[in-house]
């Protein structure tokens, strides 16, 4: 390490130091720095894991499995069974990428495939705006607007079109109600378009100009050639743009809370109204004390764990199918 | 790399035809008439004035300095530069008699008829079966046995056969350089064309992957007319049987430049006779 170097040929002629093995100064703090912050993140997370699971401990001592994994919630009388919500949020998030997902990578498709820069940019500024209106504007817009504009124009018809019809009846058939699972999925949905979007246009926007015209050169259309040669390239992407929007429509809060109907069940019925977990937290906590609260608490907890399992599978989905297309 | 033995310079100067017999006394039929084509990016004129005729199961040759817009013309052949925003053509190109750029043609047909392979090896990051079928699938081709043996076929004549045949599930993007692009020789050739595009094919290989894809073309040219771009004088004379040489031409006064066609004949006559000053000093290596 100390040993005298030969002549760095780097260093001019006449300065007698030895290679120099101290990086300088600012390189230091910014490594140090860098490192704290990276931490920081990393202790923050582990605190909130650990005190939220120290103050559900209570529900989860009182109420035990059988009671956590019931759909009974009834606090009055002390029950505190999740499912209903856990339902809930997994319903309206799936109804929310059922919708957002194909808007999502069909504007990004469009933007980037189709429509020329000119036009390209203002649609792109249009669709970041929608990304910063605050949720509570989307859950006022969704009860005040959205609400009764399909209570009484579109659930009506659809539930009494398809009352008695097999599956569609069970899904969108009477009880109808404006508040349901399914208007959260479609505010939900809105919400979450621009990110899904904008992501996807990034990763779509990386597909090499060589490999289009690959495509364009054996004649294909240009829905040919986006199956062919942007498809391909963008699957592992696109698919992480929409986990993380799905991360988002399972958390969001406010909005759900006042569109979802407030009504703690389970049932095939979509437009009927249901529950979330962030929304009886947002409804619920000012209200709640002892076991109540630990049980809100601890429904956190739950879509915490549900949040990373989902990104963990889906980091694995993500890695195999870049491993596969890399020609391992 | 993985037939050591292989003699690198196969054919050099070995003419096609024999010399001295007049040029198109035996010409086959045209495939493209060329007839006074310019082409611009925006306002940028890239080639002026370009006329040639190429002929059916040759091998013609574009060479020529950078800039000189070699790789527009070929591009022009199948409506490669539609696909650029704000390019545009002047002058007539007839394929086979028909007007390439008549309003009632479409791109798409066109380039299914008029393949293309492009400097750098593009595969799909798909599998090597994909890669090679996917010209067929979007022609409407959907039988497995068929598929099957449309990919056998276009990868034995592009002489990858034996290399993949055991991975044919394995992603295209595993292959080596060369192998890359015999493959996307391969896929070009799966949709049976008429005309093969080459956009300096080689550039990118080393020797012995650049001897095997001069080779393999020279094998494929009873099936096929090849227009290839090079910036390799040898590869010239070795494969082509015509050659096309572009110049760059500078307008001192409004500080333009431009590519335009200098001389076309047969490739024995551009490199042993050429008729032209500038070509002569381009080939014998004197850059004009």
């Amino acid at each position: 390490m100390n040993t005298v170097a030969p002549a760095d040929p780097a260093q001019s002629a006449g300065s007698a130091h030895p290679l120099a093995h101290r990086r300088p100064l600012g390189d230091r703090t910014f490594q140090i720095l860098a490192l704290v912050a990276g931490l920081l993140v990393l202790v923050i997370l582990i605190l909130i894991a650990v005190s939220t699971a120290q103050q559900s401990t209570s529900w989860f001592t009182t109420a035990g499995a059988s009671g956590i994994f019931s759909i009974d919630w009834d606090p009055a009388n002390n029950h505190f069974g999740a499912m209903s919500f856990v339902f809930g949020t997994v319903i309206t998030s799936v109804i929310a990428i059922a919708i957002a997902v194909p808007v999502s990578v069909a504007i990004a498709l469009l933007l980037t495939d189709v429509v020329s820069r000119r036009w390209s940019q203002p649609i792109v500024y249009v669709i970041d705006l929608l990304a910063v209106v605050p949720s509570v504007v989307w859950g006022l817009w969704g009860i005040l607007v959205l609400v009764p504009w399909l209570q009484n124009s579109i659930y009506g018809h659809i539930g009494n079109v398809l009352n008695g019809v097999p599956v569609l009846g069970n899904l969108f058939g009477p009880p109808v109600s404006g508040a349901a699972f399914f208007t959260a999925g479609v505010i939900l949905a809105i919400m979450i378009t621009p990110i899904i979007t904008s992501l996807s246009r990034e990763v779509i926007a990386t597909v090499p100009a060589i490999d289009k015209e690959g495509a364009y050169a054996l004649g294909a259309t240009r829905w040919e050639m986006i199956r062919g040669a942007v498809w391909p390239h963008s699957q592992g992407g696109v698919l992480g743009a929409v986990l993380i929007g799905l991360g988002r429509a399972m958390g969001e809060t406010i909005a759900a809370a006042l569109v979802i109907g407030s009504s703690a069940t389970i049932t095939s019925h979509l437009l009927a109204p249901g529950y979330s977990i962030p929304a009886v937290i947002a409804n619920q906590f000012g209200e709640a004390s002892g076991v109540f609260r630990s049980a809100l608490i601890g429904m956190g907890l739950f879509l915490f764990a549900i949040t990373i399992i989902v990104n963990l599978v889906a980091r694995g989905i993500v890695e195999r199918s870049a491993r596969r297309m890399r020609g391992a | 790399m993985d037939q050591p033995e292989y003699e690198v310079l196969p054919k050099l100067h070995v003419p096609q035809t024999a010399v001295g017999v007049p040029a198109e006394s035996f010409a086959s039929p045209a495939v493209f008439n060329v007839d006074g084509v310019s082409v611009y990016y925006g306002s940028f004129r890239a080639v002026t004035n370009v006329s040639l005729t190429i002929h059916e199961n040759e091998i013609t040759a574009f060479i020529g300095p950078s800039g000189c817009g070699k790789t527009t013309v070929l591009r022009t052949l199948n409506r490669m530069n539609d696909l650029i925003p704000g390019a545009r053509m002047e002058g007539k190109i007839h394929y086979r008699g028909a007007g390439l750029y008549d309003t009632a043609v479409s791109p798409t047909a066109v380039r299914r008829r008029i393949g293309m392979v492009f400097q750098k090896a593009n595969p799909f990051p798909k599998s090597i079966y994909d890669n090679v079928a996917y010209g067929p699938r979007i022609n409407g081709i959907r039988g497995k046995g068929q598929l099957d043996e449309i990919v056998e076929r276009s990868l034995r004549q592009a002489a990858l056969w034996d290399e993949v045949k055991d991975r044919l599930n394995k992603s295209g993007l595993g292959l080596s350089g060369g192998q890359a692009q015999r493959l996307c020789i391969a896929r070009a050739l799966a949709v049976k064309p008429d005309v093969v595009l080459m956009d300096e094919p080689c550039s990118a290989l080393d020797p012995i992957a650049t001897g095997r894809i001069e080779d393999l073309m020279q094998e494929i040219k009873s099936k096929y007319t090849i227009v290839i771009v090079t910036h390799n004088m040898q590869q010239a004379t070795r494969v082509s049987d015509r050659t096309a040489f572009y110049s760059v031409l500078r307008d001192e006064k409004s500080e333009t430049r431009t590519g335009v066609l200098v001389e076309y004949d047969r490739t024995v006559n551009i490199f042993e006779n050429p008729k032209d000053d500038r070509t002569q000093a381009y080939v014998t290596g004197r850059i004009g």
